[in-house]
């Protein structure tokens, strides 16, 4: 790779409307390269929107978004080249082994099986769950399967990896183990992450954090600061409500 | 160019893969046809009296007639099915992961199609092994090989209806509606059950809308391709249609527009 870019996501002024009701009104930010970045909003407050913008499933001209450098209108295949994304839906096939998951995504990017192989076996590797490649996605718990579906999104070595509400479905415990390894995927590799969550306490002090309500940018900054002399959690409810009953 | 191959040949691997797992969808897939021609064509046998028109060269029964039409359904309704299975319920998510793929949308989309119509072919032989075996209808050597391209051809068709419909249609969210909105009408209103002449003998004006049925010509492309012969002027209806369906696909997925608006 030539020289890297300074910014790993940056996402300036980014309006989408479903018909007359606004989803995200002005929406800019950026995530700094190897940067956590914690999404933080209510439910309806436009992060789903904002993440199917950030993966080209819908498509906005009101704004511009760039990964890794790239523009996502200008140069839309370079940029999903360097975006891995879990989504909020499981999408591993299930009837389908751990392998075969994987060699499908490294072919969709292109990769050819030799090389994907060795990938794939360096993830597993990662995740001690190398002797359990040839068995059924079914035969996971809820907790492997979103780490597998991590190992997948990072398979490619994109630049930014984009998590929507990743935890969703899990317990207590697995849900604190997601978040620590993607914490520490940022910080051993240097992926830029965007986190997306309604769940206050999946964000850490010093991790970066955007407050998001109503489509538009509350808070921007350090979330300890954001957060100041109140837990995050009170902080977060303050600024959100008092706004009127969220979004639905 | 080699990575476009390895994404489409993984593509049409996976489909291919979760469709064996899938014993039932195989399954329903043959019992389907296989209830016309035992149930439907032993009835029908005696009610209709069919003369020598190309491509066939003597009489022939009603079973021998709706064969090919059968393969069509069979097409059809694999088409409708792993189209809008792609869309809706569980299927949305991999079609999210599908299209984050940095390979050009209409690749993404094409590979998916090549992976249905595959399948598609793959059920349809089986019919023709279980047609040959339980009711003797016997094509020859040469029908069953032209068939393989014509099938490729018909399924690619088929399945860019499907992925039209899915993408533009929002009401069409159930199978039911699929099932009384587009299979039931394109099926009976085609030459797979009856030839057009037949059709005219009641209604002209029913003739002329079975013949400009894209399902028409797709059964009489199968046809004359299941006795070694081409039909030309259904190719090109076949293919004029299938380049309108796999426009209208692509405009309805582009991302400024189409699927995108209607999210759980």
């Amino acid at each position: 790779m030539t020289e890297a870019p300074p910014v790993g996501l940056a996402v300036t002024d980014v309006s989408y409307s479903y018909g007359p009701k606004m989803a995200l009104d002005g929406v800019g930010f950026a995530v700094a390269r190897g940067e956590f970045c914690a999404l933080l909003g209510p439910n309806g407050a436009g992060k789903s929107t904002l993440f199917a913008l950030l993966t080209r499933l819908f498509v906005t001209d009101r704004g511009r978004i760039e990964v890794a450098g790239f523009d996502m209108r200008r140069h839309p295949r370079a940029a999903l080249a360097r975006i891995g994304v879990v989504f909020q839906q499981p999408t591993l096939d299930l009837d389908l082994s751990i392998r075969r998951n994987l060699l499908y995504f490294a072919a969709l990017h292109g990769i050819g099986r030799r090389e994907a192989d060795g990938r794939i076996e360096a993830a597993l590797e990662r995740l001690d769950m190398r002797e359990r490649a040839d068995e059924r996605a079914r035969d996971l718990n809820g907790g492997h399967r979103r780490r597998m579906e991590i190992a997948r999104a990072i398979l490619h070595s994109p630049d930014v990896l984009l998590l929507d509400e990743p935890t969703v479905g899990l317990d207590a415990a697995s849900r604190q183990a997601i978040t620590r390894h993607v914490h520490a995927l940022c910080a051993d590799q240097g992926i830029t992450v965007l986190w997306a969550t309604h769940l206050v306490d999946e964000v850490w002090p010093d991790d970066a954090l955007i407050i998001l309500h109503r489509g538009k940018v509350l808070a921007r900054g350090a979330a300890g600061e954001i957060a100041g002399a109140l837990p995050l959690a009170e902080r977060f409810l303050a600024l959100t409500d008092g706004m009127g009953e969220a979004g639905a | 160019m080699r990575a476009y191959l390895t994404c489409a040949w993984a593509i049409v691997l996976r489909e291919t893969l979760r469709f064996v797992n899938q014993r039932g969808r195989f399954i329903a897939a043959l019992v389907r046809p296989l209830v016309w021609l035992v149930v439907f064509a032993a009835g029908f046998r005696a009610a209709l009296g069919l003369s020598i028109t190309p491509p066939y060269e003597t009489y022939i029964t009603y079973e021998v007639y709706i064969v090919p039409g059968l393969c069509g359904m069979v097409q059809l309704f694999n088409g409708m099915q792993s189209s809008l299975s792609l869309v809706y319920d569980r299927e949305m998510g991999s079609m999210r992961l599908l299209l984050t793929s940095p390979m050009p949308r209409w690749w993404l989309l094409f590979s998916k199609l090549l992976a249905g119509t595959v399948i598609s072919i793959l059920q349809v032989y089986a019919f023709l092994v279980l047609a040959g075996m339980l009711v003797g209808v016997v094509m020859p050597v040469e029908g069953y090989l032209l068939a393989l391209p014509v099938l490729m051809v018909t399924g690619l068709m088929l399945g860019a209806l499907g992925l039209a419909l899915s993408s533009l249609i929002k009401q069409l969210e159930n199978f039911a509606g699929v099932m009384n909105f587009v299979i039931f009408p394109m099926f009976f209103l085609s030459s797979a059950l009856y030839p057009l002449w037949k059709m005219a003998e009641s209604s002209e004006l029913l003739r002329d809308i079975c013949a400009l049925n894209p399902f028409t010509h797709a059964v009489e492309l199968i046809r004359f391709a299941l006795y070694g012969s081409l039909n030309p002027t259904a190719l090109g209806w076949v293919v004029l249609a299938l380049a309108l369906f796999a426009g209208l696909a692509l405009w309805g997925y582009d991302p400024a527009r189409g699927m995108v608006r209607r999210r759980a």
